[in-house]
């Protein structure tokens, strides 16, 4: 009751009127920019520079010795811990890590070197593949910036202990520090470990891959590979390639462009006006209708896009009931015929796409304030009118940053494509089919043909497409210029 | 408002219509030019064929609605029936089967050497525990320090975030590969442990819908509770999570279905059948060797599948919905 009351109460005096799915639809960033210039955080008097130009005796040694500075503050446990974790790195890098950097360069020993014992066998060397080098050196490598940053930290906190010390006696005890971790700084103990799984299974393996991109990393060379510097870009962005070149380049990425236009727009505005059609007033059963168009986002997506490539083949269901009506007399080319398939996987996209849609419109449709829709009328708009200037800017508003991320994802929309399609109908001797987007074609070049590193080069031409796309439209969009325009 | 509007519209309306509709008769069925005018300004019909063209409007949209809707539910009607053809080859002679039986979920559940369905059911179910547990945690944890608490770096960290966004994530899948297989995860008693990790470990880079449900919960909640003496973890546990309850659920339905529903890293992960999660193992199933026999059995490990999802995805539609009214209304 008092939920309603107040709902009413916004709408009756016209604030803030927030339409259904703006809260996660509109981006966080712009908010954020302004609350960091209001609330900004100065960062912490105990830095590097000062602890090395102010420190005291202890405080400068623990530049060396870890901990010294925390031991002679009677943080005993802090020490340790520092001291430990110094012992630890040491050993990492004397066994590990530096044989690891060292072997960077080479990327492992030439594969298959055979030699003669004494007794005059020949034996196999068993060589490293040079994959597993590359992995360890850029791990060994990650673990050097990490290690310099937790080398900051420690001597940060030996001057911190310093300081601490002058100033109120004695520094902060152990327990003390555990509570301030829950308390003060409970950022570091929250973000701990998703920071640690992001960055293990997030940043590492796209540093490997974009490493990858600088070597000779492909089906001829499968266990030792080189550094090639740029040739990889060349292959791509040049015409001497066989199975990869800028033909094939420029077909997949003009493809991919036009797949997301169409996949986003088309399903934007057939899905507003599925929505509007079950919004208007006379049409009874609107959450029957609703329902039904909502029953295929329910049904996995793998599951229906794996049935629709069945149904679409070319002895598949569709062909047999259209035969079986008389309507077609040989089967249609859905995935055999370029045309055909794209414009395939553009319409069964719509299929996929539509709830989603209608949903997130039907939110917004009945969020626009009825006041707007009496203006327009005293102001002698009609139907159309109104639609073009009510309807449409509202919904715009609303949705850009939605179809900002609608678009990103068709570009990356590799589910569609590769259990409906697989890129099909592929050109004999090229590595793309022609529905291929950027995202199969490198799964197919990696996964498939174990082409590592031009996968790892598209791979890199997709990030710079998405960025600048969505970097563009973010900023030429209405919600980003006029954040307060229906507020 | 907006009701109450409509209802006292309506009464108006037809008055109106009645009014004109006289005024017509008396008229002889001409409408004096500044009546037409009128209507026109309103974006109306003219009264004659108004009712005429209402009901052919109507008419066209339910036309439409159920022409579509018969589209958009036949393949769901289709696998279905599919799933019972007694007949388990691909490419039949008709649209639907001719002879039906209830022996492909018989033999799904019973026949276990090529694809052993109950133990792949398993597996994922397995799976999707683990990962909606520790992501519901790493989502929680990285949305409230996002939105409620200020440190260096936050804004940093969510730029970051954005960025590591754009890249495409099929580019990582074999990088993953290779760092499982360095970890010593890759053989088949560890790939379950895995998969829970590489689905559950990056998750924290989705919380931006939770701190966008966060920051509608007032600051002036956890001020209160710092002055009672809270600590940031009893403000993040004792106040933030329970508020946050439908939004959880919504986060935590997303997570649990995501293994259901990935193919791409199971099938770099899982090289061996018995660690075969559900998408997986179906999209084998239609592989060039297999779908002679499994076909049928195809359609009714599918219909196994989408049943308990699409039950779960109607419980999160609806806290979605409820989520998105915002934290502090009633």
């Amino acid at each position: 009751m008092g939920r309603a009351l107040i709902e009413r109460a916004d709408i009756v005096t016209g604030a803030k009127v927030t339409p259904a799915g703006t809260r996660s639809a509109r981006p966080a960033k712009k908010k954020v920019a302004k609350k960091v210039a209001k609330d900004y955080i100065p960062p912490s008097p105990y830095s590097l520079r000062a602890a090395l130009g102010k420190g005291d005796w202890s405080t400068r040694l623990s530049v060396l010795i870890w901990g010294m500075g925390n031991f002679t503050r009677k943080q005993i446990v802090k020490g340790v811990l520092w001291l430990a974790m110094e012992i630890l790195a040491i050993w990492y890098f004397v066994s590990a890590g530096i044989p690891a950097i060292a072997a960077l360069p080479q990327l492992g020993e030439k594969a298959g070197s055979k030699y003669k014992d004494a007794d005059g066998f020949w034996h196999y060397k068993t060589v490293t593949p040079s994959v597993v080098v590359l992995l360890y050196g850029v791990i060994a490598v990650v673990f050097i910036f990490v290690f310099l940053w937790v080398w900051n930290l420690e001597i940060r906190s030996s001057y911190k202990a310093q300081c601490l010390a002058q100033k109120n006696g004695h520094a902060p005890t152990f327990r003390q520090d555990l509570h301030d971790l829950v308390d003060g700084h409970g950022e570091i103990s929250l973000m701990f470990l998703p920071t640690l799984g992001i960055f293990v299974f997030t940043v590492l393996p796209l540093v490997f891959m974009i490493s990858m991109a600088f070597t000779s990393y492909d089906s001829n060379h499968p266990t030792k590979f080189d550094w090639v510097g740029l040739a990889n870009f060349k292959t791509v962005f040049g015409n001497s390639g066989n199975v990869v070149n800028i033909h094939v380049f420029i077909s997949v990425l003009i493809w991919t462009l036009v797949w997301a236009f169409f996949a986003t727009f088309l399903n934007f505005f057939l899905g507003m006006f599925l929505s509007m059609v079950i919004e208007r007033k006379t049409t009874h059963g609107k959450a029957f209708w609703r329902g039904l168009f909502s029953m295929s986002i329910a049904v996995p997506q793998f599951v229906s896009l794996l049935v629709m490539n069945q149904m679409l083949q070319q002895n598949g269901a569709i062909n047999r009931l259209l035969e079986s009506w008389g309507w077609i007399s040989a089967p249609l080319p859905f995935f055999t015929n370029a045309t055909w398939a794209r414009v395939t996987v553009i319409i069964i996209n719509l299929w996929v796409g539509i709830p989603f849609t209608m949903m997130q419109i039907t939110g917004i449709l009945e969020n626009i304030p009825a006041e707007l829709y009496e203006a327009a009328r005293i102001d002698g708009a009609n139907w159309w009118q109104q639609f073009t200037n009510v309807t449409m800017p509202y919904i715009m508003f609303v949705l850009t940053p939605y179809l900002i991320t609608t678009f990103t994802g068709n570009v990356n929309n590799f589910n569609v494509i590769y259990l409906l399609s697989g890129g099909d109908p592929q050109p004999v001797g090229s590595s793309a089919g022609s529905t291929d987007l950027l995202i199969t074609w490198l799964y197919k070049l990696t996964v498939d043909q174990d082409n590592y590193n031009v996968g790892a080069v598209i791979g890199i031409c997709t990030f710079l497409v998405l960025a600048v796309v969505s970097l563009i439209t973010y900023h030429s969009s209405g919600s980003y210029q006029n954040e307060e325009a229906f507020r | 408002m907006s009701k109450n509007s409509e209802k006292t519209m309506a009464p108006k309306k037809q008055l109106d219509a009645i009014d004109r509709a006289q005024l017509a008769t008396a008229t002889g069925g001409h409408k004096s030019a500044a009546e037409i005018e009128r209507s026109k300004a309103f974006g109306e019909v003219p009264e004659k064929n108004r009712y005429g063209a209402r009901m052919f409007r109507d008419f066209l949209s339910y036309l439409l609605l159920s022409v579509l809707g018969i589209i958009w539910i036949m393949p769901i009607v289709w696998v279905f029936l599919e799933s019972f053809n007694a007949d388990p080859q691909p490419y039949q002679a008709t649209f639907f089967p001719q002879k039906y039986s209830f022996d492909n979920y018989r033999l799904l559940f019973t026949q276990t050497d090529v694809f052993n369905f109950p133990k792949m059911f398993l597996n994922t179910l397995i799976i999707a525990i683990f990962v909606c547990i520790i992501s519901v945690f790493f989502v929680l944890s990285v949305a409230f320090c996002m939105s409620r608490l200020r440190f260096r770096f936050r804004k940093s960290f969510m730029n970051i975030v954005l960025i590591l966004g754009m890249f495409p994530s099929i580019m990582s899948v074999v990088a993953i590969y290779f760092i499982l297989k360095a970890m010593g995860l890759t053989s088949s008693a560890m790939t379950i442990f895995a998969l829970i990790l590489v689905y559950s470990a990056g998750s924290g880079a989705g919380f931006y819908v939770m701190k966008g449900y966060m920051d509608t919960i007032p600051t002036s909640l956890d001020e209160a509770a710092r002055l009672d003496g809270c600590t940031t973890w009893q403000v993040f546990t004792k106040i933030i999570v329970p508020i946050c309850r439908p939004m959880i659920v919504y986060q935590a339905i997303t997570a649990f279905l995501a293994p259901w529903l990935d193919f791409v890293l199971a099938r770099t992960i899982c090289r061996t059948q018995d660690t075969y999660t559900v998408a997986l193992g179906l999209w084998s199933m239609l592989q060039k060797e297999y779908i002679q026999n499994w076909y049928a059995r195809f359609a009714a490990g599918a219909v196994c599948v989408s049943i308990p999802i699409a039950i779960l995805f109607m419980v999160m539609q609806r806290f979605y919905q409820e989520s998105m009214a915002g934290s502090t209304k009633g």
